[in-house]
């Protein structure tokens, strides 16, 4: 392959670095670690503010007690029990709100009168802090299990509809006159173009609504009679005043909330190869 | 006082326009444009304009700054809508007709989901040939074209020049019986335009593919040209049609020959006579 680059070389042109991808200088070793100085920062100044006695033992435990009480707790304990359940409703959510928003956003985005027709209860309901409904779906799904995961669903899933809708309605419009100069039909060209073109904002939306499902998922824990989950468990620990367990629950539901968009930010560069370039 | 004299006591409902007899263009027309009207924002861009383009020649368009030359050749090509007119291929319509076109903006018209190969076989799939006649046609191109990248990779991973190769050959695959070509060079350094250029003209010397060429360097659409189509300003008419008929292949030799500088000065002289009027 090296060969047959090498090969073009006589009539290569200079201007090939700018479809490439530009070679960035490798970072060094101590660039690495610059993501690390903030959170070690922030252990050492939550350790010395405990040891200094500037804040209550009782309202703050130290970092170490901390970080044990929650390597234990993953490691087998209740914790990871509580993690698990959030996880999943939240995936459930997730699956549900991907499973139909992504089919009808690209369905509104292709025909544009469908979308305006429903633009206004989109972003009507887009806009409305989801938290807000949680009584109108009580009243709905009861108190259940389904409730919680159906008021994260219905969060998620308007956002992922209206950026698969607006990825589809903002596709190259070039793209499409090359399909349809080729001689591809409607059929085709949405098939062919449109659904590609729409992927990364997809990815967005998908992005996205993980996070919010997530957060919907915790708060419906914490005020849904809920007697599982990460936000059952930081409301519960909080209100027997058992601090260490409810640093290490929140610090678990921050670790969730950002390997879950690390994981998507990874898939996405996997599938939507093509993106920024 | 016209109106007077024309006004008719109990005419008919409906007034019945004769439509105008169409006209046939001379022995070896390939394209026939009847009475094309165009308006952009209710100003007319084209009005009644008629023109025949010569079959197995490159006609190059060339004229004022937003006369419509892209304009022209994408009404012709069906990627912009007309307002009234005809136009005719061999007699048949559009529709009936296989058609290339090389867009000036290769990074948009390539599609970066698929790799260099399945893009330039894209149109072939849409035809729905067999895997067989598509690895015939594909082999016959690579050979013809005299690649020397791998055509594995995505296209964004190629430079300027291969992308735009390749897109010349996604346009010749299902061997179209008119290529067009809105400014293909436009986008590319002077080195890859040589090449692309000379490419271009050993496609037309095996295949005699009709060719319409968008181009705003003088020099190009002479070099490439059998004809030069000079436009006037908007509304847009011809201002004159310039025979070119130095043997090919050219060579950079050409563009100094009498015939060459005599046909470019020509047509620089038309175009500033359009320009200023």
């Amino acid at each position: 392959m090296a060969e047959r680059q090498a090969a073009t070389a006589p009539w290569s042109p200079p201007a090939a670095s700018a479809a490439g991808a530009p070679a960035a200088p490798r970072p060094s070793p101590w660039l690495k670690g610059l993501p690390f100085i903030g959170p070690v920062l922030l252990f050492i100044v939550w350790d010395l503010a405990v040891r200094l006695g500037m804040v209550k033992p009782i309202l703050l435990p130290p970092p170490a007690d901390t970080i044990a009480t929650l390597i234990t707790g993953l490691a087998g304990g209740s914790l990871l029990v509580d993690f698990a359940v959030t996880v999943w409703r939240t995936l459930q959510a997730f699956l549900i709100a991907a499973v139909v928003g992504v089919p009808m956003g690209v369905l509104l985005g292709s025909n544009e009168k469908a979308y305006r027709s429903v633009e206004f209860l989109i972003d009507f309901f887009r806009s409305t802090p989801s938290s807000a409904l949680i009584p109108l779906f009580l009243m709905i799904f009861g108190v259940s299990d389904v409730n919680k995961v159906a008021i994260a669903a219905f969060g998620a899933l308007l956002i992922v509809v209206f950026n698969s809708a607006y990825g589809v309605m903002n596709a190259r419009k070039q793209r499409v006159m090359a399909a349809k100069v080729m001689g591809a039909s409607r059929w085709q060209i949405f098939r062919d173009v449109l659904v590609w073109e729409s992927l990364q904002p997809t990815f967005v939306g998908l992005r996205s609504a993980v996070s919010m499902a997530l957060v919907i998922v915790i708060v419906a824990e914490m005020f849904i009679g809920s007697d599982s989950g990460l936000g059952h468990r930081i409301i519960n620990s909080q209100q027997v005043m058992n601090v260490r367990d409810m640093y290490a629950s929140i610090l678990a539901a921050g670790a969730l909330g950002y390997a879950l968009n690390i994981l998507f930010l990874v898939a996405e560069r996997r599938i939507v190869h093509w993106s920024g370039r | 006082m016209r109106a007077h004299q024309d006004t008719v006591l109990n005419g008919p409902v409906y007034a019945d326009v004769p439509k105008a007899p169409f006209v046939p263009g001379p022995a070896g027309t390939h394209i026939t444009i009847r009475g094309l009207t165009k308006y952009f924002a209710g100003w007319p861009l084209y009005e009644n304009f008629d023109l025949d383009i010569p079959k197995n020649r490159i006609v190059s368009v060339f004229g004022p700054n937003g006369c419509g030359k892209s304009t022209l050749i994408n009404m012709i090509a069906g990627l912009i809508p007309i307002d009234s007119g005809e136009i005719l291929f061999d007699g048949k319509s559009l529709k009936d007709t296989k058609i290339g076109y090389v867009f000036q903006n290769y990074r948009e018209a390539m599609f970066p989901w698929m790799r260099t190969i399945d893009n330039i076989a894209y149109p072939l799939k849409l035809e729905g040939r067999s895997k067989a006649q598509v690895d015939r046609r594909m082999e016959e191109l690579v050979a013809s074209f005299d690649v020397k990248f791998d055509l594995k990779r995505f296209p964004y991973e190629l430079s300027g020049g291969q992308q735009q190769t390749a897109s010349i050959m996604r346009a010749l695959a299902p061997q179209p019986e008119v290529l067009f070509l809105d400014e293909p060079f436009s986008a590319l350094d002077f080195e890859m335009t040589l090449f692309i250029r000379e490419k271009l003209q050993e496609v037309f010397m095996q295949t005699g593919t009709t060719m319409l060429l968008v181009s705003h360097d003088l020099e190009e659409a002479v070099y490439l040209a059998d004809q030069v189509l000079l436009l006037t300003k908007r509304p847009t008419r011809v201002a004159e049609i310039l025979p070119y008929g130095d043997a090919r292949p050219r060579t950079v030799e050409t563009l100094s020959e009498p015939g060459f500088v005599a046909t470019k000065k020509r047509s620089l002289e038309i175009f500033q006579r359009e320009v200023r009027r």
